[in-house]
């Protein structure tokens, strides 16, 4: 996993609640068996005017220009600014693959949907949850300055705007902001304690055997 | 003080805490499905990593297998991306193993959530996981049951164990009777537009009161594979004498002494009268009408005698939005009854609606019936090859197909349209299933969620009617 410490990022503004996981990566693109190729299938239904398939040429599909993400001001945006209950729905990591594909490195909204939440820790894509007012301001004003960049602090856990102006604290839990500070591989991480696992297992089996048949 | 029941379920999986809270949770069942397994298979391979426990793995083939064609055999499975998912899976579970295997065209294959169960693989006590969000059906059976990514499902893979941080306890209290016509599904999304699609986030539900007592299990399975809609992870059911007859007797429960010792264990996986909750809500059984949504969210849902609703009058301004844009999406006008709304679709299926008891309530709605013209496709997709052969045994299939219904192989089918079956841009579908997304069912499919007694009725009509009106 790609390590995650500061991000001074371009901030691209997706104004609308309860945006789901077959939004940001539609079921078509789930049959490969791959971890990337993802990035330009991203929020597709949105993205382009025509229907989206695997293995049509993306960079030939006409683009729908009413899509914010689409305006060219936020071209090279690392800062996905979303509303509340962001990434609810299906289980698909590969949601927050496409979305690291696409160049997105973190995600600011009031709420986001608990299994997309771990799924984006594991893969160093870092959600940053927000109050409510927070993110309206920041919403206002990312549509009123073009070029409105964020300054996104894990170890510190603090979002600010490049002025400083503005510095908002966020909570993460420690181990998974240990995991993305460091880049560290979280199975690897668990097997050092592979003879808890064990033991844990092994009093299991004894005390409810059916369980183990 | 007392303990919930998840907390019950959550203290007996603790392997190791970390200061901050984070968990090593130990992971009893592990379902496994085509789609999100393949990274997760390979990522082992590549780190040269062993699956730790291959006999808690029960896997089967479901979101991209074809609902005809059969005869055909893998060749049935036209599109080579998927035919390619499908073998894949076919060569992990040769090669990593698994306690059981129902591959594509097995005659206990279905869907993941509905084999578990039926299987008795799925037991009260157990964490369950799978990549998967709708795992949240197990929790039925007082299970902790939830979705999980691929990272985690080859996290899981590795190490038997997840990392995880405790969820809050919330109750859902449903006190009362049903009325005739009224279904596990129109209290679920009465219950999610109740609380909204965040309403649960970050909570495990338990649902309880009398009418969830009186469910079957099939109805408690819809219930708790919905409370992913309201935005949690889990759902649960604490154990009574409903769980415990459903389990006696199915191929991977307990059997002889294991049986006895199970049951009293069983027993205790109920909340405590003294435990306490940090959310509660509580609705009236005999206030719940069939519902139907409108939007395209699970909590965009209104009764079957109400109207479309008017974003005028919404004061949130992101509400608003949200309203508009949902009605445009759906094609919809404000205020229009939802009775006056015609469907050009139906499908009967998914893990929320596509068990026994599901097929008899459509059936009994359909039987002697035509569906109508306006409608080109009404389809039953049944959720396992077992449901499948019992429907069959009773008949069910014949009383579909005399009313012009299509009668399908199980799988996902039409529920997220994966496969071949889906909804084209602009088509209307009255839906068992349980996600109304945009392009859910198929790219500008308009997806409208109900039970199915709903969805067979509308299919008769040829647009929504209600069904407690019906007979
Ligand atoms: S039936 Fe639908 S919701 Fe259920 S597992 Fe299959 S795709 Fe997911």
């Amino acid at each position: 996993m790609e390590k995650f410490t500061v991000l001074d990022g371009l901030v691209a503004p997706l104004d609308r609640a309860n945006v789901d996981t077959d939004a940001i990566i539609p079921k078509q693109f789930l049959k490969s068996i791959k971890r990337t190729g993802y990035g330009d299938n991203c929020f597709d239904a949105w993205r382009y005017l025509d229907v989206g398939e695997p293995g049509k040429d993306n960079s030939k599909r006409p683009l729908n220009p009413e899509f914010v993400l689409n305006q060219p001001r936020y071209r090279g945006a690392s800062i996905l600014l979303a509303r509340k209950n962001f990434g609810c729905g299906s289980s698909r990591e590969h949601a927050p693959w496409a979305l690291l594909e696409y160049g997105f490195r973190c995600v600011i909204a009031p709420s986001f949907g608990d299994i997309f939440y771990t799924n984006c820790l594991k893969n160093g894509l870092l959600p940053v949850v927000l109050g409510e007012a927070e993110v309206e301001g920041l919403f206002r004003d990312c549509f009123a300055q073009p070029g409105f960049r964020l300054v996104v602090d894990l170890p510190a856990q603090t979002v600010a705007t490049a002025d400083r102006a503005k510095v908002f604290r966020f909570e993460i839990a420690p181990t998974p902001k240990y995991m993305l500070v460091n880049g560290l591989d979280e199975i690897g991480l668990t097997l050092r304690h592979a003879d808890k696992i064990r033991a844990f297992e092994a009093r299991r089996r004894a005390e409810l055997p059916w369980l183990f048949r | 003080m007392g303990r919930t029941l998840y907390d019950k379920l959550w203290d007996s999986h603790v392997v190791h805490v970390e200061d901050d809270g984070t968990a090593l949770l130990y992971i009893d069942r592990h379902l496994v499905h085509e789609v999100t397994s393949p990274q997760a298979y390979e990522g082992l391979k590549l780190a040269g990593r062993k699956p730790w426990r291959p006999d808690s793995v029960i896997a089967t083939a479901d979101h991209n297998t074809p609902t005809t064609g059969w005869e055909r055999g893998i060749a049935g499975i036209e599109d080579p991306v998927s035919r390619l998912q499908v073998e894949t899976l076919d060569a992990n579970i040769r090669e990593f193993g698994a306690r059981a295997y129902f591959p594509f065209l097995d005659a206990r294959q279905g869907i993941v959530h509905v084999i578990g169960p039926e299987n008795g693989a799925t037991l009260p006590g157990m964490t369950v996981v799978c990549g998967d969000s709708h795992t949240s059906t197990h929790g039925a059976f007082a299970c902790l049951a939830f979705g999980i990514g691929t990272s985690e499902v080859e996290h899981v893979l590795a190490t038997q164990c997840l990392v995880a941080r405790k969820m809050k306890n919330m109750r859902v209290t449903v006190e009362g009777e049903l009325s005739p016509g009224v279904s596990a599904k129109d209290v679920i999304l009465a219950v999610i537009g109740r609380i909204g699609a965040a309403g649960g986030t970050g909570c495990a539900i338990e649902f309880a009161g009398s009418t969830i007592r009186a469910l079957s299990m099939e109805g408690r399975m819809t219930i708790c594979n919905m409370a992913i809609e309201a935005g949690a992870r889990a759902g649960l059911v604490a154990v009574d004498e409903t769980t415990i007859s459903y389990l006696r007797g199915r191929p991977f429960a307990p059997t002889g002494a294991d049986w006895d010792a199970a049951v009293a264990y069983w027993r205790t996986l109920v909340s405590d009268p003294d435990a306490r909750f940090d959310r509660e809500v509580t609705l009236d059984a005999r206030a719940i009408a069939p519902q139907v949504t409108w939007g395209t969210s699970p909590e965009m849902v209104v009764s079957v005698e109400d109207r479309v609703p008017e974003p005028d009058r919404e004061r949130d301004p992101v509400r608003r939005e949200g309203m508009a844009r949902a009605l445009a999406y759906m094609g919809l006008a404000p205020g229009t009854p939802i009775q006056s709304i015609r469907v050009d679709k139906v499908f009967i299926g998914s893990c929320t609606n596509s068990r026994i008891e599901d097929l008899r309530a459509a059936a009994a709605v359909v039987a002697g019936r035509r569906v109508a013209k306006n409608v080109r496709l009404a389809m039953v997709v049944p959720g396992s090859g077992q449901v499948k052969a019992q429907a069959e045994r009773e008949g069910l299939d014949r009383i579909f197909r005399e009313a012009g219904f299509e009668w399908r192989q199980p799988g996902c089918s039409m529920c997220l349209a994966m496969n071949a079956d889906r909804l084209e841009p602009g088509e209307r579908c009255g839906s068992t299933s349980n996600r109304n997304f945009e392009g859910r069912q198929g790219a500008g499919g308009r997806t409208h969620l109900v039970s199915p007694a709903m969805a067979a009725a509308a299919a008769i009509a040829g647009h929504f009617v209600d069904v407690r009106d019906w007979r």
